[in-house]
């Protein structure tokens, strides 16, 4: 059973990632990606990572999809058919192909005796959150702060700060 | 139940294909969603080894988690400044090609 839902959520993950980077359209694009941030979403369920997947549902999928769409919105112009890929897509295909034969036999000869996947609670993640994870999550605050507040200001059209 | 290395096999294929995207694609935009899908597959990755090896060395069941959910916080983060340098990229030049963004290339 877990396997056949790994294997669909598997196939939908990759093929949305295939979308993205072999379709013309952009808003196509950004669709492609939702399947496959959805699915991952999906793979940590069969992970037992239940918040992971809640987290991911609510920022990849609500959040970040909509500003990229914003993103092509605020840009749109005739110019997307004709600049999809590059000249030297070839050499990058071949450079991610020899990327990928390091990654899957390094994956292959390093597999580690593993056990069943464990369920993580609610409760441990957020008392791991607030004692030994506390310093780091006040700095993802700030960092979230500083990137809104750049993110504003260059941003901001060039007539308000005259 | 599912192994561990068929996990580790996916997020390498999707990261590789990330890995593409970013090299190939031109417009601003879909080099951002590449970048969003290789930093998937490092989340896929961590949350995989996170639960199916707990109590490893001195990390607790929720270290691997707990670091998936600071990679999610920073790649929201970077996707709203990548809007906002695109949006002023568009501004300035009228184009998202990054081809044509050449003013500090040699």
């Amino acid at each position: 059973m877990a396997w056949a839902v790994f294997i669909v959520l598997a196939v939908l993950t990759i093929g949305g990632g295939v979308g993205v980077v072999v379709t013309r359209n952009v808003v196509h694009a950004a669709l492609a990606l939702l399947v496959s941030l959805i699915a991952v979403a999906g793979l940590y369920l069969v992970l037992f990572a239940e918040f992971l997947a809640l987290v991911q549902v609510l920022i990849y999928g609500g959040a970040i999809i909509i500003v990229l769409l914003f993103a092509i919105m605020l840009t749109r112009n005739s110019e997307y058919p004709r600049i999809t890929d590059n000249k030297q897509w070839p050499l990058a295909a071949l450079a991610a192909l020899a990327f990928l034969g390091i990654l899957i036999p390094s994956f292959l000869i390093n597999r580690v005796d593993d056990t069943n996947p464990q369920n993580a609670s609610f409760t441990g993640i957020g008392e791991s959150l607030f004692t030994t994870w506390a310093v780091p999550f006040e700095i993802a605050s700030l960092v979230l702060l500083v990137a809104l507040i750049g993110a504003i200001i260059i941003a901001r059209s060039d007539e308000e700060e005259s | 139940m599912v192994d561990l290395v068929w996990f580790q096999l996916l997020s390498a294929v999707l990261f590789v294909i990330g890995l593409y995207g970013v090299m190939a694609r031109r417009s601003a935009v879909l080099i951002v969603m590449s970048i969003e899908l290789m930093l998937n597959a490092v989340n896929i990755n961590l949350i995989a080894a996170a639960s199916h090896m707990e109590g490893m060395g001195k990390f607790s069941d929720f270290d691997g988690q707990l670091i998936a959910i600071f990679i999610i916080t920073v790649a929201a983060a970077e996707v709203g400044l990548a809007l906002a340098i695109i949006l002023r990229m568009f501004r300035n030049r009228s184009t998202v090609n990054v081809d044509e963004i050449n003013l500090m290339k040699w």
